[in-house]
């Protein structure tokens, strides 16, 4: 018995395949204008007996396959109770969503925030800002764990922010501090929701932002707590749907 | 329709711009209405009324004009329908529920002004509201500073604007300024209808608007059974019906609604399938066509089963008492009435909490689903305490700001659809 999970995001989109509840394949690629062609190339070639889906094309996935459909939050939960059971509290900051979710031992939710409309604090602010200091990725994140201290950045819009530290680099602002200060701003919005749901035991932080050791490393130093990374953060949802696929057939 | 071109001509409406919103109003009403299930039949009065809802009932406001009655045009639940009624005046609601005019009402109000303020400005200048043109004199009211210090603008535009003050708390004071508030509104009404305050009319006036509301109340209680036998969309609907129609109309087919409704029950027949999930709304009201976050819920497989707003029971919620025998104790137990809403202006304004409570009781709500409209700072703060409260005594919340943009349904969808797995499990 093979169950499979698919999370389809704004940025990227992830799958994930069970036998017995243990995970036998995963992928992740970028999504493109056509979310469905690219769903279609992925799971060529793959076997499995049932599907569910997530993600923003959750419901299109569910027009084109025999698919079941559960939200992000479920899935995030479920995915984060398997692979990181102590957790009780999951930040998940994804392409254009940041979500934080309070769950129970058995990954049921409890309560969820979501961010507005709104690209601060996401994984896609993060993109949008190393592109705008020209740093890679990677760079990014290293330069920003070297600096001494953060400059401090107000804007929690991500266009007003991009202006903010063009001007703070024109005033010659050091560009590693700046990079340190535009971590610390999405902390900062990340646990004022957290706080939203109450910060109650061990923390999870997935999503495609969760790559980032330098969120993670920033992260504890705020929280004071260790936050926990499961080995491959990105396909927490897809893993959830899985399982989500898994429970269904043992329920039939 | 094509009888109507004239009368809308003769209203100076923007014709190209009105076929437009009618065209939208039409498109969004088959996908969110016709197409549900399991309708009770008596809906079809309410299709037929939104098929002419800038049609029939206009004609019918102008004929009454040409009988010399009047027309008031109302923004808020606060003005007292009774005295309008009594005064041979007919009363229509006037907020509007479309991101219309936005860019041209933005050259009055500024652009982080709730959609609710904005779309008032966006229909009159965009000339695309027959009951704004057909009003002979529009009643704003001091609610929230938003709308207070819009009316100042907005009363430049319109021409007609009669600004009626509202009490912020539920004082000794806030009544004495409430009852002097519906005295000078009565004077004003005498004078422009040119009747007089009787208490035969003002009982008439109270008989009318309390069956309307005796109506609502039975359809609200309908509701309550499992499954239930009548759609949230539908019911909000009826509710923004309830503010333009004509009142024994509609008060005659609710009634109707209701007979094909315990009918229903008796059978065991629903809407939606037995136990499905089930949502308390509350928050701003919505007006027609703002049926977004509705429409979510329902085509998320949950079912609305009350709203706790103006338009829904915050609106229809208590009679006004008829025993007295002179106009000016009539008009204390119209104040008695209306003193007792829970605006989310008034401050403290802790029955709310209760109301919303005692709602999730009654009508066996699984959660609540808070709605604020961007920028209306006294839902959008109520909202944080509203959560906190119910939480507190395990009743989910699930609190959503959002406007009359269609942009963020995506993120919508994925909170609504979360919060029914929260409430499932």
């Amino acid at each position: 018995m093979i169950s499979a999970g698919i999370d389809i995001g704004s940025r990227t989109i992830k799958v994930v395949l069970l036998e017995n509840r243990e995970m036998i394949f995963s992928k992740v690629v970028d999504n493109t204008f056509n979310p469905m062609e690219t769903c279609h190339a992925l799971l060529e070639g793959l076997s499995y007996d049932n599907i569910t889906a997530t993600g923003y094309g959750r419901h299109l996935f569910a027009d084109h396959y025999r698919s079941e459909v559960i939200s992000e939050i479920k899935a995030f939960s479920l995915g984060i109770n398997q692979a990181l059971p102590t957790a009780r509290t999951i930040l998940d900051i994804g392409g254009q969503d940041t979500k934080a979710i309070s769950i129970d031992e058995k990954g049921r939710v409890r309560k969820f925030e979501m961010n507005d409309k709104c690209a601060a604090g996401t994984g896609r602010f993060l993109e949008i800002m190393a592109m705008a200091l020209r740093y890679n990725l990677d760079e990014f994140g290293t330069e920003a764990l070297q600096a001494a201290d953060s400059a401090s950045i107000n804007s929690m819009c991500a266009v007003f922010a991009e202006s903010e530290i063009v001007s703070m680099l024109a005033k010659g602002e050091d560009r590693a501090r700046v990079a340190r200060g535009i971590y610390h701003s999405v902390i900062k919005k990340s646990m004022a929701i957290m706080k939203r749901v109450g910060l109650q035991g061990d923390i999870a932080f997935a999503g495609g932002a969760a790559k980032s050791t330098a969120l993670k490393i920033l992260m504890e130093e705020v929280l004071k707590q260790p936050v926990l990374v499961p080995e491959q953060p990105q396909i927490m949802g897809a893993l959830g749907c899985a399982i989500y696929s898994d429970a269904l057939v043992l329920d039939e | 329709m094509s009888d109507y071109k004239e009368m809308w001509t003769s209203l100076g409406l923007d014709q190209q711009t009105h076929d437009a919103v009618l065209d939208l109003v039409g498109k969004t009403y088959q996908e969110m209405f016709l197409s549900q299930k399991n309708r009770p039949k008596g809906m079809e009065y309410f299709d037929f009324v939104v098929s002419e809802i800038h049609g029939l009932r206009i004609r019918e406001l102008l004929d009454a004009k040409a009988e010399g009655r009047k027309v008031i045009g109302t923004f808020c639940v606060f003005v007292p329908e009774e005295i309008v009624l009594a005064l041979n005046a007919v009363c229509v609601g006037l907020c509007a529920g479309a991101e219309l005019g936005f860019e041209a009402a933005e050259e009055y109000i500024p652009r982080n002004t709730c959609s609710l303020i904005k779309s008032a400005f966006g229909f009159k200048l965009a000339k695309v509201c027959p009951y704004i043109e057909a009003t002979d004199l529009i009643v704003g009211e001091n609610t929230c500073d938003g709308k207070k210090k819009a009316f100042e603008s907005y009363g430049d535009l319109v021409g007609n604007l009669y600004v009626m003050d509202l009490p912020q708390t539920k004082s000794e004071a806030g009544k004495a300024l409430l009852k002097a508030e519906y005295l000078k509104f009565a004077a004003k009404l005498e004078e422009l209808t040119g009747v007089e305050l009787t208490v035969e009319n003002l009982k008439k006036g109270i008989e009318t608007v309390n069956n309307k509301r005796k109506a609502m109340h039975r359809l609200a209680e309908l509701r309550a059974a499992n499954p239930v036998p009548i759609s949230g969309l539908d019911v909000l609907l009826a509710n923004q019906v309830y503010f333009y129609d004509n009142p024994e109309r509609f008060t005659a087919s609710i009634n109707a609604i209701c007979d094909e409704l315990e009918q229903r029950i008796a059978n065991g027949e629903g809407v939606f399938p037995k136990d499905a999930p089930r949502i308390l709304l509350s928050g701003c009201p919505m007006a027609v066509p703002n049926w977004k976050v509705p429409g979510v819920i329902e085509n998320s497989g949950a079912i609305m089963v009350g709203e706790e707003m103006c338009t829904g029971e915050r609106g229809f919620r208590n009679l006004t008492d008829d025993g007295a025998n002179t106009v000016d104790e009539l008009l204390d137990k119209i104040v008695d009435r209306y003193f007792e809403i829970d605006c989310a202006v008034f401050t403290p304004n802790k029955k709310r909490y209760d109301h919303i409570k005692e709602m999730v009781k009654k009508y066996k709500a699984d959660g609540v689903l808070h709605y604020s409209i961007q920028f209306c700072q006294p839902y959008q703060i109520e909202a944080m305490s509203v959560e906190k409260n119910l939480e507190k005594e395990g009743i989910p919340v699930l609190s959503v700001d959002t406007d009359y943009s269609q942009e963020d349904m995506g993120q919508l969808k994925t909170r609504v659809e979360a919060f029914i797995e929260r409430i499932k499990s």
